[in-house]
């Protein structure tokens, strides 16, 4: 089962031939990741080429989908034309789109998310790693791998892994998987005041999903997100939720590396989201060494 | 990025919203001209404000010993003098730190004669992802003082970016800050035209405080913005060469400016273990466990995704020229990266700087058996780490045994 994406999705990457895309479209389908195509503006015809596999580009999103039959998109489009990659991804039907890019501006994700407001489209990201549903194969080989996450790190399983960030998300899943513990789906929601999936949309999900038994709920200062994912497993929660929350000691008024990691005007502290967490019945990790140990222990 | 309250009054004034006459001055000759072009045109005091991106300017003190970053001054003369007083000098205010900022630029201005202060800004709402328009009546204090003590005299309109602000809703702003006729209309046309610099130059926040009515030399009175503070969207700064230049390189910390060049991105701390590592969350959370564990992180340093052997001696070069430093803590996640790059930029970093400091490094990931071999065959004190956790316990254990 797993959320959002399963082995089966088959996945298209706007910005195939950029060096980043390229470098994780090859990735994933090392990892046995159904790309069924490529989109480049310009390019269409031509292929990518990886390995013996030889995925086909197209000009438009609306193509490759009418094509391919592709209903997720890993979008790696640099800032200034990111938008307009979203939206058109939205335009095409497609079920999910997850924008890896770093930078774009805010005021075109305000846009980006208006626009998309009310479409069956979802958006996860920008600036996120992606998201991983593990596969049964050697290393989990054999899942969706839609983003930069590193998918050997991964193991098929039950634990649901949602987060802000990128590396600390891996520490999350490296550490369940060192103990023998597999993930359902780990998802990267990014590190931008504006983005299309928030903390909530995955809890949501992964508490709906029978395969999911636990969740570690990752976070960082800045915003509101975690409060209201809090919130709401207080209410609704039925499964156990571990989480922790980076930046603890950073200083007030400071944008720590993430555009959205910010606390201003006494607000989004590291403090009044561990106690959101604490009065929601989370079972917080002190430090980020803890993340998995703190969930097993719930899910005993 | 931020800029100056000069610039930000610019940036206002071209988007039509009524700021007091003024001029930005670097030099005390520049600052006499100024003074007497305002005298002459019939206004009876000016103000001299410091230009730093720095609150509290006005109970701050300079280091020389005259207090006051922003005075008051009845004729040329007194401006030229309070002019001397502030350029070249350097400002400690509340918001500096005990080192201050260096005043290169002063704004001479009208004074106005003040009858009321508002509060007027715009920012982004993250809950809604929309931005919102803040007034209040209770102008010139803190904000968030009084969204603590009396939030029903903050009032909010929340604009949808399909349609952008419509006139109503400025209106609704103006009819509840109390202002009738003309001064209603000079509302809406200023609330309108701050809402457009915040959208237009992809501004972060923009915050009038205070926003006045202030008496005209013809008896009437006028909205005019009389402090201003703008902070722009780093992201978004590609499409705007002309608010770039604006850039004050002085304001920002020679570490951060340097290690800016390098794609790096730090950010200096009061403690002495720096670290350096890959990805913003988890150097929050390396900083937090140095923290936890009994130690003082010196700073936040994110490495990216893709850090080069470049990239990481630079890295420790900066994180040396901080004195306060007695310790380095290197934790690295290379999930696809491959650590033996790392490893490899850590032995070649060590050996060029001839560092003597407890160095702990965590790897983990790709690559990490040949990377840990390359640390170990190098010869050179390194204080391997398991875990997050056991690399900051022993860190902290290095830099208490100094």
């Amino acid at each position: 089962m797993a959320i959002l994406v399963s082995p089966q999705t088959k996945v298209l990457v706007q910005g195939i031939t950029g060096s980043f895309g390229a470098r994780h479209a090859q990735l994933s389908l090392d990892y046995g990741t159904q790309v069924v195509a490529g989109v480049t503006p310009g390019k269409g015809g031509q292929t990518f080429d990886h390995k013996g596999f030889s995925v086909p580009i197209f000009d438009t999103v609306a193509e490759a989908v009418r094509q391919t039959g592709a209903t997720a998109s890993a979008l790696f489009v640099p800032p200034p034309f990111a938008a307009d990659a979203i939206l058109e991804g939205a335009d095409a039907g497609l079920e999910l789109v997850v924008a890896i890019t770093e930078g774009i501006p805010v005021n075109d994700m305000i846009r980006v998310k208006r626009a998309i407001q009310g479409k069956p489209t979802r958006l996860i990201g920008p600036n996120c790693p992606g998201l991983v549903t593990p596969g049964d194969g050697e290393n989990s080989h054999g899942g969706c791998r839609i983003g930069i996450a590193p998918g050997y790190i991964h193991k098929r399983g039950h634990v649901g892994v949602v987060s802000r960030s990128g590396t600390l998300t891996y520490e999350a899943v490296w550490q369940l998987t060192c103990r023998g513990v597999g993930q359902s789906t780990c998802v990267g929601i990014g590190g931008d005041p504006v983005n299309g999936t928030s903390h909530l949309d995955v809890i949501k999900m992964f508490m709906a999903d029978p395969d999911t038994h636990g969740i570690i709920l990752i976070g960082e200062i800045g915003g509101a997100s975690e409060e209201e994912a809090a919130e709401w497993i207080a209410q609704y929660g039925t499964k156990p939720v571990a989480g922790f929350i980076a930046g603890a000691t950073a200083p007030p008024g400071r944008r720590m590396g993430h555009a959205g990691a910010i606390v201003s005007g006494g607000k989004g502290t590291a403090q009044a989201k561990f106690e959101a967490f604490e009065k929601a019945g989370i079972g917080v990790a002190r430090t980020p060494s803890e993340m998995a140990d703190t969930l097993l222990r719930l899910m005993k | 990025m931020n800029i100056h309250e000069y610039q930000a009054k610019q940036l206002l004034h071209q988007y039509g919203v009524a700021v007091p006459a003024g001029q930005p001055c670097t030099t005390v000759a520049e600052a006499e001209a100024a003074a007497r072009a305002i005298f002459s045109s019939g206004h009876g005091l000016v103000v001299v404000k410091s230009q730093i991106h720095a609150g509290g300017r006005g109970k701050g003190t300079f280091t020389s010993g005259f207090k006051g970053g922003v005075k008051l001054a009845k004729s040329v003369d007194e401006t030229v003098d309070v002019a001397g007083k502030m350029l070249g000098q350097v400002l400690v205010t509340l918001q500096t730190g005990p080192e201050g900022r260096l005043v290169q630029t002063i704004l001479v201005a009208a004074a106005e004669t003040i009858k009321k202060e508002f509060y007027l800004a715009v920012l982004l709402d993250r809950a809604v992802s929309r931005p919102v328009i803040m007034a209040s009546t209770e102008g010139g204090v803190e904000i968030e003082e009084v969204a603590h003590h009396s939030p029903e005299k903050i009032f909010k309109e929340w604009v949808d970016p399909a349609v952008g602000l419509m006139p109503y809703q400025a209106r609704k702003l103006a009819s509840a800050l109390g202002l009738k006729g003309d001064l209603f209309n000079q509302a809406c046309k200023l609330i309108a035209g701050v809402y457009k610099t915040w959208w237009e130059a992809d501004a972060a926040m923009v915050e009038i405080n205070p926003l006045c009515i202030v008496a005209t030399a013809n008896g009437r009175e006028a909205l005019v913005a009389v402090d201003a503070k703008i902070s722009l969207d780093d992201n978004a700064l590609y499409r705007h060469p002309e608010i770039v230049k604006m850039r004050d390189l002085a304001e920002e910390s020679p570490l951060e400016v340097e290690a800016s060049k390098h794609a790096l991105n730090y950010i200096k701390l009061d403690g002495n273990i720096a670290c350096l590592v890959n990805g913003a969350g988890l150097a929050m959370a390396t900083m937090d466990i140095i923290q936890h564990s009994g130690g003082r992180p010196a700073n936040f340093l994110d490495v990216g995704g893709g850090a080069s052997k470049d990239q990481v001696s630079a890295a420790f070069r900066i994180i040396l020229s901080d004195s306060s430093v007695q310790g380095i803590l290197v934790n690295i996640f290379g999930g696809i990266m491959d650590c033996n790059v790392i490893a490899t930029g850590i032995v070649a970093a060590v050996r060029e700087t001839g560092l003597t400091l407890p160095l702990v490094v965590r790897l983990e990931g790709n690559n990490v058996a040949v990377a840990k071999q390359t640390l170990a065959d190098s010869g050179l004190t390194i204080i391997n780490g398991d875990t997050m956790a056991d690399a900051a316990k022993k860190v902290v254990a290095a830099v208490a045994a100094r």
